[in-house]
């Protein structure tokens, strides 16, 4: 019961070093509990499972326009660019599936996981390149381009599959998301923001003319196709972006810092499903 | 590598109607923007669209570069199952495109 | 200040003097071609001008769906549709862009009296739909704001 007052009134009122401090002392099962559960309190009108369509699961004039898009979306295009770069085989007559697996619906949802052998996040797209390296190809671009269009044919086919990650299961894999959600509630940027003091304790309130999204389904329908961008990105480009956007130097795609922030925000996601590629203003 | 423009084309019968709706992958540029070193891309847009079902041209368009990249058009005509609908496309650099399906 | 007072005055009147001298009154043939496609027009009425709508009369059996505030202004869904009997042309205007004229549609026979596309719109505007019944125009039109996003842009 205290653990949720606090988390409620801390949000509202106090800021980010509440929580943080609130958090601090519990485990990932427990914070994914309490993030979860102030968002549905935050947001009663809102279906659970509908937190994985961000700020269109809170805003009705941006959902009627995002609606629209959905008609026929610009990221069907980077589909099938991907489908066909999925179905060509490298120099050396190998496939990305003999890397990822042969079924990719099976593909997205394994991804971010903790990997014990490297002490490391796995993201989708750094797999990608590592498959890509390792038959003696040249690695793609991480933030847009080929990498994104490869990545939404597999998040297509992947689609409502569970956002499960495992919980970390020991010391180095709890230390990577400590790290993520560290950054997620550290302050940066000459604006001086933290990303929960915009999608978590004023998320549904608005920054000028946009409605600020919550964190509770952030990563789920990544990659992206942004009307900003008119292209689709990767969820690693829109991090940088964000950065850049409170003025703060953004760090690079898949380094260590982005990989362990995917990680703690997917595992905040668990319960919802993958729903990329999507369509963002 | 060639410039691809692709063009998907997508058919639907709904209550003896067929909506038909597309979606070509062009820059659509209104030589307004410039590139890193300050010169002026030109203008790179999708002029004239024409559709037929069976042949017979059920919608012809014509466009500017304000359509936005990646252009989309939906509109129905009276049409039914079987109907073999082409979508051609022309823009001012002498590129064109086209798809074709048929209604289920 | 005495300088730039000086200059502004010799500016004004040699524009003058060209317009009158070289002008734009033997010019005519050129400005007109330029007019004679509406997508070259750079106004609402050249615009109009130039897609020979003289005239046209607001009707409410025109409907053109557009954000109120647009989330993007890249990518603006429109959709512009009518009830009038053999309406089959129609001609979407943004009247604050530099060229108004965005698109027309040509409808065939057995179309529906609806289409959906999507703008870049420079600033907020009048997204106005024409539609062409026989040889008379009607219009309608809805105001969508643009803003600068606020998450920088």
């Amino acid at each position: 019961m205290n653990k949720k007052v606090i988390m409620t009134v801390a949000a509202m009122a106090i800021g980010v070093s509440a929580i943080a401090g609130s958090i601090a002392s519990a485990g990932p099962a427990e914070d994914i509990s309490a993030f979860q559960t102030y968002f549905k309190k935050r947001f009663a009108d809102t279906e659970f499972s509908d937190f994985k369509n961000g700020v269109y699961s809170i805003h009705k004039p941006s959902r009627e326009q995002w609606e629209s898009i959905e008609d026929f979306p610009p990221y069907e295009l980077a589909i099938d660019n991907g489908s066909e770069m999925w179905e060509e085989a490298f120099a050396n007559g190998k496939t990305y599936a003999d890397c990822l697996g042969k079924d990719v619906s099976a593909i997205r949802a394994r991804y971010p996981h903790y990997d014990v052998e490297k002490d490391t996040v796995a993201t989708l797209e750094d797999d990608i390149n590592k498959c890509r390296v390792a038959n003696g190809e040249k690695k793609l671009g991480w933030k847009k381009g080929a990498i994104a269009d490869l990545s939404a044919y597999i998040a297509s086919e992947g689609r409502d599959k569970p956002v499960a990650v495992k919980l970390p299961e020991n010391e180095k894999a709890l230390a990577w998301y400590e790290k993520g959600k560290n950054f997620f509630y550290a302050k940066r940027g000459q604006l001086n923001l933290a990303c929960s003091d915009c999608h978590v304790n004023y998320s549904g309130r608005m920054v000028r003319a946009d409605t600020l999204g919550p964190a509770l389904g952030h990563t789920t329908h990544f990659p992206v196709y942004r009307s900003k961008w008119t292209s689709m990105g990767t969820l690693h480009r829109r991090y940088a972006g964000c950065n850049t956007n409170v003025r703060a130097k953004p760090f690079k795609a898949q380094s260590d810092e982005y990989k362990a922030l995917e990680y703690f925000q997917t595992l905040m996601s668990n319960g919802l499903v993958f729903n990329g590629p999507g369509a963002r203003k | 590598m060639a410039k691809k423009f692709k063009t998907r084309l997508k058919v639907k019968e709904k209550g003896g109607k067929v909506n038909v709706k597309a979606i070509v992958s062009h820059p659509m540029l209104t030589g307004l923007t410039k590139d890193k070193k300050g010169n002026k891309i030109p203008e790179h847009f999708i002029q004239e669209v024409i559709v037929t079902a069976n042949d017979k041209v059920v919608m012809t368009a014509n466009w500017g570069p304000a359509v936005s990249k990646d252009p989309y058009i939906s509109f129905d005509y009276a049409g039914k199952s079987g109907d073999l609908v082409k979508l051609a496309w022309t823009d001012n650099q002498e590129n064109t495109g086209e798809a074709e399906k048929k209604v289920k | 200040m005495k300088r730039r007072t000086f200059l502004k005055n010799t500016l004004a009147v040699t524009a003058t003097g060209t317009a009158v001298g070289t002008g734009l009154i033997s010019g005519n043939a050129l400005a007109s071609e330029e007019k004679a496609n509406p997508f070259k027009a750079t106004s609402l009425e050249d615009a109009l001008k130039a897609a020979g709508i003289t005239e046209h009369e607001a009707s409410d059996k025109i409907t053109v769906k557009a954000p109120d505030l647009a989330e993007n202004a890249a990518v603006v869904p429109v959709e512009v549709s009518s009830t009038l009997e053999g309406a089959s042309e129609v001609r979407i205007f943004i009247a604050e862009n530099p060229t108004p004229h965005a698109a027309n549609f040509m409808l065939g026979e057995g179309s529906e009296a609806l289409v959906k596309c999507r703008f870049k719109m420079g600033k907020s505007s009048d997204v106005i739909g024409v539609f062409k019944v026989g040889d008379k125009y009607f219009s309608a039109k809805k105001a969508v704001k643009v803003t600068k996003g606020g998450c920088g842009g």
